[in-house]
């Protein structure tokens, strides 16, 4: 049983190369359990990279990455995507990726496919195992979109629904596969400033309730700043700085990467010394 | 040896015949991303054409060769690529923007069409057309010769042309500037001023004469010709398409000259009756083994 | 539009139409010679012309112009608002439907106008349905693009041929035995192609039926070649429906004391095969709300989001295969059984070609769209029968039109509604 300050997520001098190009360079970092950690960087930084490599889609070329859900801890470098999946680790994407024709409650019942009664026979038959299986899955579905408070779009097709209902929608069919950590990757990209804010209640209350941990990249500042326990900052596919929202903002690297020489990014964390 | 030199000469002549088929093929893919099944008929309609336009051409009284074959065969590239323009605004364009498989189905009944059409029209008997050249080129001793016709020789020569020919359009002319910038984001090409609705009218066109000279050419060699040559043509083509690479060019004159090489030595050396099953075993290895074909490009998904 | 553009629109297609047919039609090859034509290339000259402006015309009034087309839409309206209705309360309406439905088709065989030759051809329409549902688990649900399904259907045909050859199977035993080899093979495809994707797929799985169509043609000391081979009729717990049967074989109509019929071995057949198509479809049906289904429609949708979501994709798609495998090949026994005898003619592209299309046509994933484009496709052109050539341009030219005008398949895809379900809210 781990103690309870272990982390959920290591990295140790992770590295990932494509050809020549270096898209991450000896990234170490170690997230807390039950934390929000957000990655930011510049466009470029390799942020979406090291999800990648978290979730499996990519194979770091040296470097380990390790999850410790419980008991010992499972090397993500050697497991395939549906298998890290499985471990209990979920995500979401910058552009949505919902099954945009099937219907909003059948997403969430996808999402629980690693859980269900999936015998063939059953479920042509309709064995009672199979019977209660599906009505535990459905009950999870309507949670979650009572949660979202999607449950009106219940039939509707996915892909039908407004931006910001699918970028719920899509957060909610990560948590319905129950996981341990989830990745959001741009969560509050395309959002308006009050949707922005209850983007923010919601990953709060994720955390609260649910007892997830939740690794994000963001680039907007407000969200980032608000809700992180902790901040990994990326650049050039380096680790410039981590520790706590207020010492990054503070950090001279950072302030650099972020502002550069000349003209101030507009989503920039404020300068050193604060307004 | 002979019999080596002998088979390397027919692989050469296929292979060049499913090039230029497999141009076809290849470059509409490469710019609308569909497979267009009903390529094969053109080619088939492109023999049937040559041979009506030459048996008018000589009830007209045009004795010399040369004249009548000119003729011919531009009124055959004309009107196959006639064939190919209208198959595409009929067929294809109003689909552009639906789902994968509706052109496909669309295409699939437009080959049927075609197919039964030429039946309806002109009978579904074996077709065929007098000899014009008879000469050979010989290479050897008396009794131990490899032989390669004048219309042999002629293919390859055509064909080695025609791609000549087409690669310095397509890399280029300002057109074949618009064509490979159609083909890699149509939306910004349409953005920058080109109507790409022209220049995916003028890829069929082109892909149609292609297929139109290697039906010329087929006729010229084997003399007979009937209403299903196209199917046949078209999936070995096809896989010639995709071996080379679907999208690229030269890819599709590779994989033309490797399908037909491998065929004609399969069926030399190994078992002639076989050498379809051969040919798609080729296929299917390749795309296991090599799924983006020889000279493809693998496509990069964003995550 | 105004009526002299309309009319130019015509004069251009009639002239690209006039090059276009006048060589083909006008002109008919006779070895080296052309005989003349001409009137038969300016019929489809004309045609083209008419159709053109009787398009333009329709187009118009369908936009409202004129005032035929203001009377058109008022007449349009009232229906098109009937259709954009919700289909909720069609829902309870269309069970009673169902079963009226099964019941007159039960009852075809005894009904006054029936014949063997109607009986022979739904018979083969409910093959068609099986097939097709098959092919609606690789192509409809799971986004699998398929062109060789053909392939199981002869591996189910064929594995029945020669286990009744050589082993003496019959019908009933063969089934089983056809659904597995075929499901077999449907694995062994699924393998090599679990990495393609889109059009390569399809030439592979095109391929793939070419080979097995070939093969079927050439190894002719095991599969009689382009002879091909006969295989034995359903039998009734072992009651032969023929006239005299082998030593030891008892016929139907002497155990029931009847004079003999051959409607009796068709009446059998249609029964028989009617079952096992509903069989199919309720398998499907099943099948489609299940884990398995949501998983093979997921993947069609988006493959990536699938294996973040601990589905392995690999496992989805052999079993995609190899389901819709399965269904072929109890087609293909059914389809000897059937005809009494096989060769490598009945498989071939344009097979495979009529499956796709049925599943395209009625809607990928859908079972009343499938079912009906099934019936569609094998039944109407048995009515055009004597048309021959003609009947296939026709059909050609429908899937053309239809494809144009209904990407999405004839009936609207409706999934399966969960509105009612929550029992905690």
């Amino acid at each position: 049983m781990p103690a309870e300050d272990a982390p959920i997520l290591t990295a140790r001098a992770v590295s990932m190369r494509f050809g020549g190009l270096k898209a991450l360079t000896e990234v170490n970092f170690s997230m807390a359990r039950g934390s929000i950690t957000a990655v930011i960087g510049p466009n470029g930084a390799g942020k979406t990279t090291l999800f990648n490599c978290i979730t499996g889609f990519y194979r770091p070329t040296s470097g380990a990455l390790h999850l410790h859900p419980a008991g010992h801890p499972h090397d993500l470098t050697r497991l395939a995507i549906h298998k890290i999946a499985r471990l209990g680790v979920a995500r979401t994407y910058q552009n949505i990726r919902l099954f945009a024709q099937m219907s909003v409650l059948e997403n969430l019942l996808v999402a629980q496919h690693a859980t269900v009664n999936r015998r063939l026979w059953a479920g042509i038959l309709r064995s009672p195992a199979f019977r209660r299986s599906e009505a535990a899955a459905l009950e999870q579905a309507w949670f979650w979109l009572r949660f979202m408070g999607l449950e009106a779009a219940a039939d509707q097709a996915a892909g039908t629904l407004p931006y910001g209902q699918q970028r719920r929608l899509e957060v909610a069919r990560a948590m319905a596969a129950r996981p341990l950590l989830l990745c959001l990757d741009e969560p509050a990209a395309g959002l308006n400033p009050q949707e922005a804010e209850a983007l923010n209640d919601l990953i709060l209350r994720l955390k609260a309730q649910f007892a997830v941990s939740i690794l994000l990249i963001e680039h907007h500042m407000g969200v980032v700043m608000r809700i992180s326990d902790h901040v990994v900052v990326l650049d050039h596919g380096e680790v410039i700085g981590s520790g706590t929202p207020a010492q990054v903002r503070q950090n001279p690297a950072v302030v650099k990467a972020y502002l550069g020489e000349d003209e101030p990014d507009a989503r920039a964390p404020p300068p050193a010394g604060g307004n | 040896m002979h019999i080596f030199v002998q088979q390397i000469v027919n692989g050469l002549i296929l292979g060049s015949i499913y090039g230029l088929i497999a141009i076809g093929y290849t470059m509409v893919y490469g710019i609308i991303g569909m497979i267009n099944f009903a390529h094969g008929e053109i080619y088939m309609i492109s023999a049937y054409l040559f041979a009506i336009f030459l048996a008018l051409v000589r009830l007209f009284g045009v004795d010399s060769v040369p004249v009548a074959l000119l003729v011919t065969l531009v009124a055959t590239i004309v009107v196959t690529g006639l064939y190919g323009f209208t198959i595409e605004r009929v067929a294809y364009r109003p689909l552009r923007g639906s789902t994968r498989l509706a052109p496909l189905i669309s295409a699939i009944g437009m080959s049927l069409v075609l197919q039964n059409y030429v039946q309806l029209a002109q009978g579904a008997n074996e077709q065929s057309v007098a000899a014009i050249f008879s000469g050979v080129f010989r290479f050897g001793t008396e009794t131990d010769f490899t032989q390669i016709t004048h219309v042999q020789a002629l293919i390859i020569a055509v064909a080695i042309a025609a791609m000549g020919v087409l690669t310095y359009i397509i890399n280029r002319t300002p057109l074949g500037r618009a064509c490979r910038a159609t083909q890699q984001d149509r939306t910004m090409a349409n953005l920058l001023g080109i109507d790409t609705d022209r220049v995916i009218s003028l890829v069929f066109v082109i892909g149609a004469g292609m297929a139109a000279v290697a039906g010329v050419l087929i006729t010229l060699n084997f003399g007979s010709f009937n209403f299903f040559i196209g199917f046949v043509a078209g999936v070995k083509a096809f896989t010639a398409a995709v071996l080379g690479g679907i999208g690229s060019l030269p890819g599709a004159m590779l994989g033309g000259l490797v399908l037909g090489l491998s065929e004609s030595l399969f069926a030399g050396y190994v078992m002639s009756d076989y050498k379809d099953v051969f040919a798609f075993g080729l296929l299917v290895a390749v795309l296991i083994f090599r799924p983006t074909g020889l000279l493809g490009r693998p496509a990069v998904e964003k995550i | 539009m105004n009526l002299r553009s309309l009319v130019k629109d015509a004069c251009v297609a009639a002239g690209i139409a006039a090059v276009l047919f006048f060589p083909i039609v006008g002109l008919v090859l006779d070895r080296a010679t052309v005989s003349f034509q001409l009137q038969r290339g300016a019929a489809a000259v004309a045609i083209v012309f008419a159709g053109r402006l009787l398009l333009g015309l329709a187009a118009r009034g369908l936009a409202g112009r004129g005032g035929a087309g203001a009377a058109l839409q008022a007449w349009l309206r009232p229906l098109r608002e009937r259709a954009a209705r919700p289909a909720a309360a069609l829902r309870l309406h269309a069970r009673g439907l169902v079963a009226v439905l099964l019941m007159l088709l039960a009852a075809v065989p005894f009904l006054p106008f029936t014949s063997n030759y109607l009986l022979h051809v739904m018979a083969q329409t409910c093959v068609y349905v099986l097939l097709a549902m098959g092919l609606n688990i690789v192509v409809g649900l799971a986004g699998l693009l398929d062109l060789g399904f053909v392939a199981f259907y002869a591996v189910g045909a064929y594995s029945f041929a020669l286990l009744a050859k050589h082993l003496d199977f019959s019908f009933w035993m063969a089934i089983p035995l056809g659904a597995a080899l075929a499901a077999g093979a449907g694995c062994a495809l699924g393998f090599p192609v679990l990495r393609m994707h889109g059009d390569y797929l399809a030439i592979v799985t095109l391929g793939f039926g070419e080979i097995i169509r070939m093969l079927l043609t050439n190894l002719v000391p095991i599969t009689g070649g382009p002879n091909g081979l006969p295989a034995p009729r359903p039998t009734l717990f072992g009651l032969v429906f023929a006239a005299q049967g082998k030593p030891g074989q008892t016929t139907f109509h002497e155990f029931f004391g009847l004079p003999y019929s051959p409607s009796y071995r068709y009446m059998f057949v249609y029964l028989v095969y009617l079952l096992l198509m509903l069989v199919g479809v309720w398998v499907f049906h099943r099948l489609r709300e299940m884990p398995i289904g949501r998983a093979w429609e997921a993947l069609r949708e988006d493959e990536t989001a699938c294996k973040a979501l601990g589905i392995n994709h690999t496992t989805v798609k052999l079993s995609a295969f190899t389901l819709g495998a399965t269904f072929g090949g109890v087609g293909g026994v059914l389809f000897a059984g059937m005809e009494g005898f096989i060769n490598p003619s009945s498989f071939n592209f344009l097979e495979s070609a009529l499956i796709l299309s049925i599943v395209v046509l009625g809607g990928m994933g859908s079972i009343t769209g499938v079912v009906l484009a099934a019936v569609g496709i094998t039944l109407l052109p048995e009515v055009f029968r004597e048309f021959g050539n003609f009947r296939m341009l026709v059909f050609g030219l429908a899937m053309v039109f239809i494809m144009i005008w209904r990407p999405g398949g004839l009936l609207r895809v409706t999934r399966r509604s969960f509105a009612g379900t929550d029992h905690a809210g």
